[in-house]
């Protein structure tokens, strides 16, 4: 019984897995299973009965995604499938491991999910700073093209795909789904309206779907072993295991694959070994820079999408940073703010000049120039760029999550910075 | 404008030429073709720009406007090694503002700088994705982790022995 199936393979050094080792341990058996013997729309009810939900931080069912792509083969043409592997999400640092350790198991994934939605070219949108996995990603690829897994007539059948790296260029704005298209299709990576979706119309106007690479990671062990065993992998309502993280001053930060469901405790007490010496804590963002604050309370709540979401924060990437006691909760935000500020494509208004303006109420605050105002003027600026539809993506009203959560839990720290007073830990310069 | 000093190498086009082969028009390839006029020639100059437009057959103004949009698209000269930074939350957390002044000082230039003997260029970079490690930065393609002033001081050094990092 496989209990860790996304790192079952990982060496303890990091080393990448060869592809012979890849092959004995069960490699290429998902892949092979669903394209001899199962038609593209038995895989694509396995992977809506197995419950798996992207990785990447909003958890749509990744079956519904694929089951929008359209399967009549009226408008002849290309589909595709892209892998978004532009891990970017500030104190997100799970499918750099995935891919520099096991990059075999990220494509076997991409050739069970293009076969299921019979796309015919697979692209792998790779950031740019990602030297090794470049590496690692390409030597894979030319291992699989000589053994026959990718390019014409894949493993007999007369099903054919090919699969590309693309390696960007930067901007953390490229991990929005359809910056991305724009990005790979050699444009500026500003987002674009939905509808249409890409599943209908996405690259170069053909079909197409987008998914993390920690849920490509999935597929192959979902096809191989069944739905069932994917659900039993859980704890709580959701199915299979997550890559989990912590960091911040913790005894052990690191990332590790756990059942779903693993409480907060367990990953920050067990598995982070509990804060350093010294430090205290104070709260968490529980999945990457654009989720709400958890605090003390929270800590024996379940990591599921459904259990963090009603705490009023996001699981996110899974990937929590814990703040602590020697760290203050403005400063933070105003790290995390001016890094959005920095990032935004410039498409929208509220984005391009609400969060340059909340980045200098913030650097003001810190510094110790905060007025009794500043509070009042946050509160409406969070009111205003964080309400979903104000804005062209979700960037901006994801910058106003640790915003307004940090505001919440920790008024008496947004207070005294409001008065004027410098503060201990913030930088003063 | 002495045309042959600024015109795309054999190697070059041949880089180009094979992402377009799998492109359905030209333009496709812009992105790829600065990373790889700028990978021989260490930056993309406005006659780069000019040359690389006109070989994908399209204006100079949209290709600026694509390759001012990517940081890491480098539209002035740099150093032999760029050092990407990482502020992110994680590294500010684990120290990474004091790190970043000991660079600052340690090598007389702060963000978007190069030093004066063109070993180095300073640029942020949006988190890179190894915070259990953190303070992190990369230099040239080397990341380095778990930084501290006195480790921060080797690699310098090594860098700039070494010249550019491969």
């Amino acid at each position: 019984m496989i209990t860790t199936p996304l790192t079952k393979n990982v060496h303890e050094d990091r080393r990448v897995v060869l592809v012979e080792d890849y092959e004995a341990n069960g490699g290429y058996q998902g892949a092979r299973k669903s394209i001899t013997q199962m038609t593209p729309s038995e895989c694509l009810q396995v992977i809506k009965d197995s419950n798996l939900r992207g990785r990447g931080g909003a958890g749509f069912p990744t079956g519904m995604k694929w089951s929008f792509v359209p399967m009549d083969n009226v408008s002849p043409g290309h589909k595709y499938l892209v892998c978004n592997a532009d891990e970017m999400e500030p104190g997100t640092f799970k499918d750099r491991l995935l891919m520099e350790c096991d990059p075999h198991q990220l494509i076997e994934g991409m050739i069970c999910g293009s076969y299921t939605i019979q796309a015919d070219i697979a692209y792998i949108f790779l950031r740019g700073e990602y030297v090794k996995a470049a590496e690692t990603l390409s030597q894979a690829i030319k291992e699989c093209y000589a053994k026959g897994y990718l390019g014409r007539s894949i493993m007999g059948t007369n099903y054919s795909l090919d699969l590309y790296l693309h390696t960007s260029a930067g901007r953390y704005i490229c991990g929005e789904e359809t910056a991305l298209i724009n990005s790979l299709e050699g444009k500026r990576a500003n987002p674009r309206a939905k509808p249409p979706f890409p599943q209908v119309s996405g690259l170069w106007g053909r079909p197409t779907i987008v998914n993390n690479v920690e849920t490509l990671c999935n597929i192959s062990h979902i096809l191989d072993h069944g739905p069932e065993w994917f659900q039993e992998l859980g704890i709580g309502e959701d199915a299979g295991t997550k890559m989990y993280g912590v960091s911040g001053n913790v005894q052990n930060p690191g990332c590790w694959e756990l059942p779903i469901g693993t409480t907060i405790r367990e990953i920050l007490e067990v598995h982070a070994g509990g804060m350093l010496p010294g430090y205290s804590f104070r709260g968490l963002l529980p999945g990457g820079g654009s989720t709400d604050f958890l605090v003390e309370e929270h800590l024996d709540l379940a990591m599921d999408y459904g259990t963090i979401g009603k705490a009023g924060s996001r699981m996110g990437t899974g990937t929590m940073i814990i703040l602590d006691d020697k760290t203050c909760p403005v400063g933070m935000v105003k790290n995390l703010i001016d890094f959005f500020a920095h990032e935004s494509c410039g498409f929208c208004t509220p984005c391009r000049d609400g969060l340059p303006q909340t980045a200098h109420i913030l650097q003001d605050m810190s510094s110790g120039k905060g007025e009794t105002r500043d509070i009042e003027t946050l509160e409406r600026l969070v009111k205003f760029i964080g309400s979903i539809g104000n804005t062209h993506c979700a960037l901006a009203p994801g910058a106003m999550e640790p915003l307004q959560s940090a505001m919440k839990y920790f008024p008496e720290d947004f207070e005294r910075h409001a008065e004027g007073k410098k503060c201990n830990y913030c930088e003063t310069d | 404008m002495n045309n042959s000093v600024n015109s795309l190498s054999t190697e070059e086009l041949s880089a180009i030429d094979e992402e377009l082969e799998h492109a359905p028009y030209r333009s496709a390839v812009a992105i790829d073709a600065l990373k790889i006029v700028q990978s021989h020639r260490g930056w993309v100059s406005d006659s780069s720009i000019k040359e690389i437009a006109n070989y994908l057959e399209m204006s100079s103004e949209e290709l600026d406007s694509i390759a001012t949009f990517y940081n890491l698209i480098f539209r002035r000269p740099v150093g032999e090694n760029v050092i990407l930074f990482c502020d992110s939350v994680s590294c500010w957390i684990r120290g990474c503002a004091k790190l970043e002044k000991h660079i600052n000082k340690t090598l007389g230039i702060t963000r978007g700088q190069t030093t004066e003997d063109d070993k180095f260029t300073l640029v942020p970079v949006p988190c890179l994705g190894a915070c259990d490690k953190a303070p992190v930065m990369m230099v040239g393609d080397s990341l380095h982790e778990n930084l501290t002033e006195e480790s921060i001081n080797r690699i310098l050094e090594d860098a700039a022995v070494k010249g550019k990092e491969r």
